[in-house]
């Protein structure tokens, strides 16, 4: 049996009691990733000779006592590590690029002494649902590898989901945590906009950005949260307020606990057996003595495009800095400034993060502001307003994440608008800044996972976890995992 | 026909915070290319800006001094270019909702006094600083990237080349009034744009305008804005039409010349910075700001006509210079004579500063000194003679005059004994200039003090010795 | 009727300073077109008078003290540069 079959917290007893090594659990990350990344493709950079250099090291020093001691992490490619390797997934970002500095939330988890293994694949500077757009390679979804792991944070799902790292960090603007979750059959939150820093976060829209943990088990990802959360005067942005001990609000009692559901939530482009799966989790729930009623947050539909337009405008911005000056790639043929600047942009942005650039330069340009960036904004407002009055009467939300499975690589390359839909339950999440986790629920006919959307209120993470652990314990779909490398785990 | 001009100035200040306005890096001026530069500077992927308090502050002490209203809530916005010096491609500025509006300045010209509307004060970040090469390339300098800015846009107001000229020169001495920036033009911590337009006398609506750049002094202001009236009138006075452009002025010939021709006007995709929250700016914060702004130059002029008794040229002067006021106040302080240390400052010693190109602070004169010169003065220890003999070593290696004098045997005399005994000497040797002075020859006394100066070099109490010179003659 | 012209996705193109070719501009024309069609369903909805969010949060008044502080080491300012020159970032010249 895999040592990451193990929790989190079990994990750090057993270093503590000598039982296990944090180079024993180095290895066992590279050994896996070594036996299924061929076919998985989650890792863009592995830091062997630094993370086996580092769990020596504690080894030898241990005094345990840091909260994620010798834990191995794999970290998403847009979160910036000092001397590593950082991309993005772009080809702007491929040459020797050293970020200079590392991410608050890296800073954090070395603090607690985690172990980054590497960084993990993403649709390039995160815009995309299928990891896809990554400029470097397509990765697979562990259940089955013909089907996508999600996106944009398709690395960072498809590694905890094959094994190869117990935990690792994601970051979500639209979904890119819960989808890949969701289709790869793990946990992942993203918590309430300001709850993480997003300091040295390679921004794609600020305003609706989040880091957030990817794992295995609710209690997990708690765990790890209660790490990497917490007030950053890096980041104007991260609010201070206190960080409750998330762990132990998994009490497993949900008895009381108001569940809204959401009609929106399944329309027609929602999966048959997407909506079964959540259908047969509320009864769940009930036998938990939750209760649920069918509620309305009606400008539900609205949220693709007005995120669309909001995270495009704010991206063009965000992706301008990429000039070929300072760093990243100059084209060869820059003999003149605009050269430089159109060359190294048009050679090194891939056609997605292209099209969304020019979209959000559309919708931000002089006579244009008012119809696209600025409705966008008010729409967001009566979306932000629809959770609000259902949180006055409902402790949380539910539905399901993603409308479908996993779908097929390639399948959706071709028009952009039907990749963005993979989205159109997770978006109005980061549209109203709330918090949202995705745990298994469930099996499609063709075997792949399914996820179950928990939103809770603003900073209200705790009932989130509560909520997701209670059905976590009461279910097993948790406890699957793929057959891979020729063999189940 | 004749014409009306119509000016209006855009003036940035650079604000003499420590550190940078959206970053912790030194605000310094001067120091080797790219060293005060972290990755908030260098616009690296991830970075994320932090209001600096202090530029706050800074914004709103110049907004109130220049009479603003100060707006309640304020926010941030993305102004979105493409230039190797703008390292975000973005430089964080505020579009909507600027810190201040509706200020005004009052200037004076030929004795009339003119009140100049502020349209608006905002803050932004300043920019790297880019160097053309000739050989095709240029180097960019990311150390000003950062420094915080105010940008102060007068309202079309101005309507001659010389009131652009003492709009500036009220504007800069109210800035440094506040003390939150140097306002040095040469080290670019105050620059201006200026845009001009004429119009037939009596017509309404504005001329189109041309804007002026590359501005280097408050001098080569007027110089571009006269040459720029002057060709706009006969452009349309030879019926040609005026393009809305950017010109440059030329320090060597003195004109301006054609940068670019506008298309439009340039599409900056203004939207509101989510990397920063918005200002709230309540009373208190306000008047904590107001407490601190110190007494600025035309509350100064008044103190100094109706308190302390001087003229209104010599006040205006004064205070026109922030530290010439200062140093005049601190004479003040160490006791020094009020008129003694307003004219010594006005006429000596702004001489030597003219003729030597020296600022106040280049001299080793201070205040304490000045004080005590008047002093000696008042107390006839010195003659204006004397003082006028030690100023050059004080304002040059500095010193205490008590001192000077002392050591150089310079006290006056005004002992009468011994004065009365020289006067004596200089009349028996010049019997001749007591008969002429008899007839009526006043010129005489002049003749026989200055004689009586040369025996005593100079340090014979002036008034003893006329007074003396007088009874002795009688005694004759 | 479509949203946006060929004319105006070149025009956005330039503004992004994204240099595209004439195939290009066609696709991301129709795709842009698309979008943002989709997009105008936002029109049905009355937002006369509601406030636009920029912010979830409401946060004010975030500042930090006017404390200069070392961060990195001096010669990383140019770690990464495409090409420099006596410790400046060297560009092509404006002039086309």
């Amino acid at each position: 049996m895999s040592l990451f079959e193990h929790s989190l917290k079990e994990l750090t007893q057993k270093l503590n009691n000598k039982e296990i090594t944090a180079t024993d659990l180095v290895e066992e990350s590279y050994a896996r990733i070594k036996e299924v990344d061929d076919d998985v493709k989650a890792f863009l950079t592995l830091d062997e000779e630094n993370a086996r250099a580092y769990a020596t090291e504690l080894d030898q020093n241990a005094d345990g006592k840091a909260k994620l001691f010798g834990l191995p992490i794999g970290i998403k490619d847009n979160i910036v590590t000092k001397g590593l390797r950082t991309t993005a997934a772009s080809q702007i970002l491929s040459n020797l690029y050293d970020p200079l500095y590392d991410a608050t939330v890296v800073q954090k988890v070395q603090q607690e002494k985690a172990v980054t293994i590497g960084k993990l694949n993403m649709d390039e500077f995160a815009m995309g649902s299928s990891n896809e757009n990554s400029s470097f390679q397509a990765t697979r979804n562990p259940w089955n590898t013909d089907h996508v792991p999600g996106g944009s944070s398709g690395g960072s799902a498809a590694s905890v989901a094959a094994g190869e790292v117990p935990f690792s960090l994601g970051t979500d603007t639209g979904g890119s945590i819960r989808q890949p979750a969701s289709y790869c059959g793990v946990v992942g939150l993203k918590p309430t906009y300001g709850r993480v820093s997003r300091f040295g976060l390679i921004a794609f829209a600020s305003s609706l950005d989040q880091i957030g943990p990817l794992t295995r088990s609710v209690e997990d990802n708690a765990y790890v949260l209660e790490t990497i959360a917490g007030h950053d005067e890096m980041d104007s942005t991260s609010a201070n307020v206190d960080v409750p001990a998330y762990t132990e609000a998994l009490t497993g009692d949900v008895s009381n606990l108001k569940i809204a559901v959401p009609k929106e939530y399944f329309t027609e482009g929602v999966d048959e057996e997407v909506k079964a799966s959540v259908r047969k989790a509320l009864e769940k729930y009930e036998e938990l003595g939750a209760t649920w009623e069918e509620v309305s947050l009606p400008h539900s539909k609205y949220a693709l495009s007005t995120y669309y337009l909001i995270a495009s405008s704010e991206a063009s911005a965000n992706l301008a800095r990429f000039d070929g000056v300072r760093y990243g790639r100059r084209s060869e043929n820059a003999d003149t400034m605009i050269d430089m600047f159109k060359n190294s942009r048009s050679e090194g942005f891939g056609d997605e993060v292209k099209r969304r650039i020019m979209l959000g330069t559309f919708a931000l340009s002089s006579g244009y502001y008012d119809a696209y960036y600025k409705k966008a904004q008010q729409v967001r407002t009566l979306i932000k307003n629809d959770f609000d009055k259902i949180f006055e009467d409902y402790d949380v939300v539910i539905g399901p994440t993603a409308p479908t499975p996993a779908f097929k690589i390639g399948e959706q390359m071709d028009n952009p608008l039907t990749m963005y839909a993979n989205d159109i339950l997770t978006i109005p999440v980061n549209l109203a800044g709330v918090p949202g986790i995705s745990v298994p629920c469930g099996f499609a006919e063709n075997g792949l996972p399914i996820g179950l959307q928990i939103i809770g209120k603003h900073f209200d993470e705790s009932t989130v976890y509560r909520a997701a652990h209670a059905f976590e314990q009461a279910t097993d779909h948790h406890k699957q995992r793929p057959a891979l490398g020729g063999k189940a785990q | 026909m004749n014409f009306e001009t119509v000016i209006g100035l855009e003036v940035h200040v650079e604000l003499k915070t420590k550190s940078k306005i959206f970053s912790p890096s030194s605000n310094m001026f001067g120091d080797e290319p790219n060293s005060n530069v972290n990755p908030i500077d260098l616009g690296y992927p991830g970075v994320l800006p932090v209001l600096n308090e202090e530029a706050v502050n800074y914004a709103m002490k110049a907004s109130l001094a220049l009479n603003c209203d100060i707006a309640e809530h304020t926010k941030f916005d993305r102004k979105n270019y493409f230039y190797p010096d703008n390292p975000k491609a973005y430089q964080i500025s505020q579009f909507d909702q600027p810190i201040a509006e509706n200020g005004y300045i009052d200037i004076e010209v030929d004795g009339e006094t003119r009140r100049i509307g502020i349209t608006r004060l905002h803050m932004e970040e300043d920019a790297g600083k880019l160097t053309h090469k000739d050989d095709g390339y240029s180097l960019v300098d990311y150390n000003r990237q950062g420094t915080p800015l105010v940008e102060i846009v007068s309202e079309p107001d101005i309507r001659t080349p010389k009131e652009a000229y003492a709009y500036l020169e009220a504007l800069k001495n109210i800035i440094q009034y506040t003390g939150v920036s140097d306002c040095k033009m040469e080290e670019g911590s105050l620059r201006c744009d200026a845009n001009l337009s004429v119009r037939p006398v009596g017509q309404e609506d504005f001329g189109v305008k041309t804007e002026l750049k590359n501005l280097n002094s408050f001098s080569f202001v007027q110089k571009g804005l006269e040459f720029e009236e002057k060709r706009q009138e006969e452009m349309l006075k030879k019926g040609e039409e005026i393009f809305q452009e950017t010109r440059r002025f030329d320090e060597k010939t003195k004109e301006t010349i054609l940068m670019r021709i506008k298309e439009g006007s340039d599409d900056y995709r203004y939207f509101p910075e989510p990397d920063l929250v918005s200002l709230h700016i309540d009373e208190a914060w306000k008047e904590r700001i107001k407490a601190e702004i110190p007494e600025l130059p035309d509350a100064r002029k008044k103190r100094y006509i109706e308190e302390l008794g001087l003229p209104v040229y010599d006040a205006a002067v004064l205070t026109n210079n922030k530290e010439l006021s200062d140093f005049f106040e601190e004479t003040l302080k160490q006791g020094g004579d009020i008129k003694q240390a307003s004219n010594w400052l006005m006429g000596d010693i702004s001489a030597y500063m003219n003729k030597n190109q020296k600022e106040l602070n280049d001299l080793a004169l201070t205040p304490d000194a000045l004080a005590k010169l008047t002093k000696l003065l008042e107390e006839e220890t010195i003659s204006s003679k004397i003082a006028k003999k030690i100023l050059p070593d004080l304002v040059e290696d500095g010193g205490d005059p008590e001192q000077i004098v002392k050591d150089r045997g310079l006290v006056q005399i005004s002992d009468e004994g011994q004065l009365r005994e020289v006067v004596t000497n200089i009349l028996d040797q010049n019997e001749q200039s007591i008969t002429d002075y008899k007839n009526g020859k006043d010129k005489a006394i002049g003749f026989l003090v200055g004689q009586i100066m040369k025996e005593t070099k100079g340090q014979a109490n002036p008034k003893m010795v006329n007074e003396l010179l007088i009874e002795e003659i009688n005694k004759r | 009727m479509s949203r946006i012209s060929e004319d105006q996705v070149k025009h956005v193109a330039n503004l992004a300073r994204l240099s595209i070719t004439e195939d290009e501009a066609k696709t991301f024309t129709k795709q842009l077109d698309d979008i943002i069609t989709y997009a105008e369903q936002l029109n049905e909805l009355d937002t006369e008078g509601v406030e636009p969010t920029t912010h979830v949060l409401d946060l004010k008044n975030v500042m930090r003290k006017d404390e200069p502080k070392d961060w990195i080491k001096k010669e990383d300012a140019l770690k990464n540069a495409p090409d420099q020159q006596d410790g400046q970032f060297k560009v092509p010249s404006i002039m086309d």
